[in-house]
């Protein structure tokens, strides 16, 4: 998976990536795009282009669990969050929904900057812009079979229960 | 082989296996709830994952809390979707008005000592008062649930949090909480399960430890476990029928980190905007103007929070001319009560707003703050926008802070108030 970095910093909470008051009006992926990081970065939702991927500092996904935090994020097209740290409800829903999370040293890694997310044993990324290779925390057997899968319904589809 | 933390107990109980930090499990849920804030989507992914029945509706609760009154068209079609699904499954459902999913799953005896109680809501986390692992998923983990009863969970370590000695008057569960957050930070506890422990926890009751645990949270905390005592069994007398007796750490159990609060030492705490973890002792922040003054959520919405905050209003002779005060019970139950004992007709008289028992303006879904103000609240979360208003400041304070407030028009320490 090949994408332009799009960065953000520390501490991005739900309600930073999509407002909580947004899912009132509806849950449909493609309507919520357009509001992603309203707060944060107007410019964002108009900008974003299928493949990129999100890059951010500490904890992100802090906050609220709502799930609509990651469908969001699909819904623009974007496959893997890269992060120093995530909060563990966001990395729950994001493996759940098929959006790959990247636990990786992002403190080098500057906006537009080429990425590949390299996932045969192990996870590592390779930025192109720089030549940097960047090692990732490896991610759990289960975890792995469910973002293959698609997420938990696909997953669900497969296999009818857990499988571990 | 090390002795066990709490956590690794219970979902060693709970998945049949010797779970230890770091292990990936699937466990049998004891009891899930689902919001309206996350429940639709749970719903359409149950019929994704191609679910026509729920395995064990009993095990499942619905509550209608975060749009309470459904504020537009589209939130009363979430709700009736809801209502149906909850009607053809036989689930349990607390409809508008009942209050916080959280607060009635504990009030109802559902989260016991030893248990795993699930909630699409990251404040899942206020069960680990009584001793009960309670966590925070998903919409997805929810459909799973009803498919299936159970849920993979990454067994956790523990950050051990030990308290001593007794809280000096003006100081509340809230400072404790908000102290602790400044020494971890947001995500100082990421992953990891924080377990109370220690003499200080005698001295707290049950809705003090709900406070706690409630906020471990904020620090990233997938769960925030006290052990059970006599003060949790007098909790659950008349609310469940039968309990089991708790579940005590190992002395030899493995901790990542271990902290001491001294519970003595701790003065009001205050969280400045936008940050849960930017906190100070109060009194650096006092003098600071405030609008509004919000009283009510899963943090600070029980009977006592009222109890403590009409107290200091009262010795401070009302509310300051130019505030709003804005009282959300967390359930109809505080509510009753709150009606019952007076406390709420003494609001009225002070002049405060009453919300329906629920999560209020908190997240902003539902009566979302007017202006670009200064707020104090007694919520869990101060980040730009929460309250559905991104030009507002919110700072986060206990109950007793937040009544001072009130009374001066300003933030101020509540014994200048009610010496």
């Amino acid at each position: 998976m090949t994408g332009r970095a799009r960065v953000f910093g520390d501490d991005i909470n739900t309600d930073y990536i999509i407002t909580s008051r947004r899912k009132r009006e509806s849950l449909d992926p493609q309507v919520l795009r357009q509001y992603l990081f309203e707060e944060l970065d107007p410019r964002f939702a108009a900008t974003v282009e299928p493949g990129d991927l999100l890059v951010a500092g500490k904890n992100f996904g802090c906050g609220s669990a709502m799930e609509v935090a990651v469908t969001a994020v699909l819904g623009a097209g974007i496959r893997a969050v890269l992060a120093r740290s995530f909060s563990r409800t966001y990395y729950r829903n994001a493996v759940n929904n098929g959006l790959m999370p990247v636990i990786c040293d992002t403190s080098a890694i500057r906006e537009g900057d080429q990425l590949s997310v390299i996932t045969n044993d192990g996870v590592s990324i390779r930025n192109l812009t720089t030549g940097e290779t960047i090692a990732a925390q490896p991610v759990p057997k289960i975890m792995m079979d469910i973002l293959a899968a698609g997420g938990l319904v696909l997953y669900f589809r497969q296999h009818g229960d857990f499988r571990i | 082989m090390p002795g066990k933390t709490i956590s690794e107990k219970i979902l060693s109980a709970k998945s049949g296996q010797d779970a230890r930090a770091g292990d990936v499990v699937v466990c049998r849920v004891d009891c899930a709830l689902g919001t309206d804030g996350s429940t639709p989507m749970a719903i359409d992914y149950f019929q994704a994952m191609g679910g026509t029945r729920v395995l064990d509706p009993q095990r499942i609760v619905f509550a209608l809390d975060h749009y309470a009154p459904a504020p537009s068209r589209a939130t009363t079609q979430l709700h009736q979707r809801m209502r149906d699904f909850a009607a053809l499954h036989n689930i349990k459902l607390y409809d508008v008005g009942e209050g916080i999913g959280h607060q009635i799953l504990v009030e109802t005896g559902r989260a016991l000592p030893g248990g795993l109680a699930v909630g699409a809501d990251s404040h899942a986390v206020t069960y680990g008062a009584l001793n009960c692992f309670g966590t925070g998923i998903g919409s997805s983990d929810l459909a799973a649930i009803f498919v299936c009863g159970r849920i993979w969970l990454r067994v956790p370590e523990s950050i051990r949090v030990t308290l001593t000695g007794q809280l000096p008057a003006g100081v509340y569960p809230k400072d404790v909480a908000l102290a602790l957050a400044s020494e971890l930070g947001a995500d100082g506890a990421t992953y990891q399960a924080i377990e109370f422990g220690g003499p200080g926890v005698a001295t707290l009751d049950l809705e003090d430890r709900l406070v706690l645990s409630n906020m471990t949270v904020e620090m990233g905390a997938k769960a925030g476990v006290f052990p059970a005592d006599y003060r949790t069994a007098e909790y659950l007398d008349g609310r469940a029928t039968a309990f089991p007796i708790g579940i005590a750490p190992d002395q030899d159990a493995n901790y990542s980190r271990e902290i001491t609060i001294e519970l003595g030492q701790l003065v009001p705490q205050i969280a400045l905007p936008h940050h849960v973890d930017r906190v100070t002792p109060l009194r650096d922040a006092a003098g600071t103007a405030v609008q509004m003054v919000y009283l009510g959520t899963c943090t600070g919405g029980r009977v006592r929070d009222f109890h403590q905050a009409l107290e200091v209003i009262r010795a401070g002779g009302g509310v300051a001319p130019g505030v709003q005060l804005v009282v959300t019970p967390a359930s109809r139950q505080v509510l009753e009560t709150l009606t019952r004992d007076g406390t709420l007709a003494q609001f009225i008289a002070l002049g405060a707003v009453i919300v329906t028992p629920g999560c209020g303006s908190c997240c902003g879904t539902c009566g979302a703050i007017p202006g670009d103000v200064n707020v104090i609240s007694t919520a869990n979360r101060n980040f730009k926008g929460r309250m559905g208003n991104s030009n507002a400041n919110i700072y986060l304070a206990s109950p007793a802070s937040c009544a001072a407030a009130a009374v001066r028009g300003s933030i101020v320490a509540p014994e200048e108030i009610r010496p």
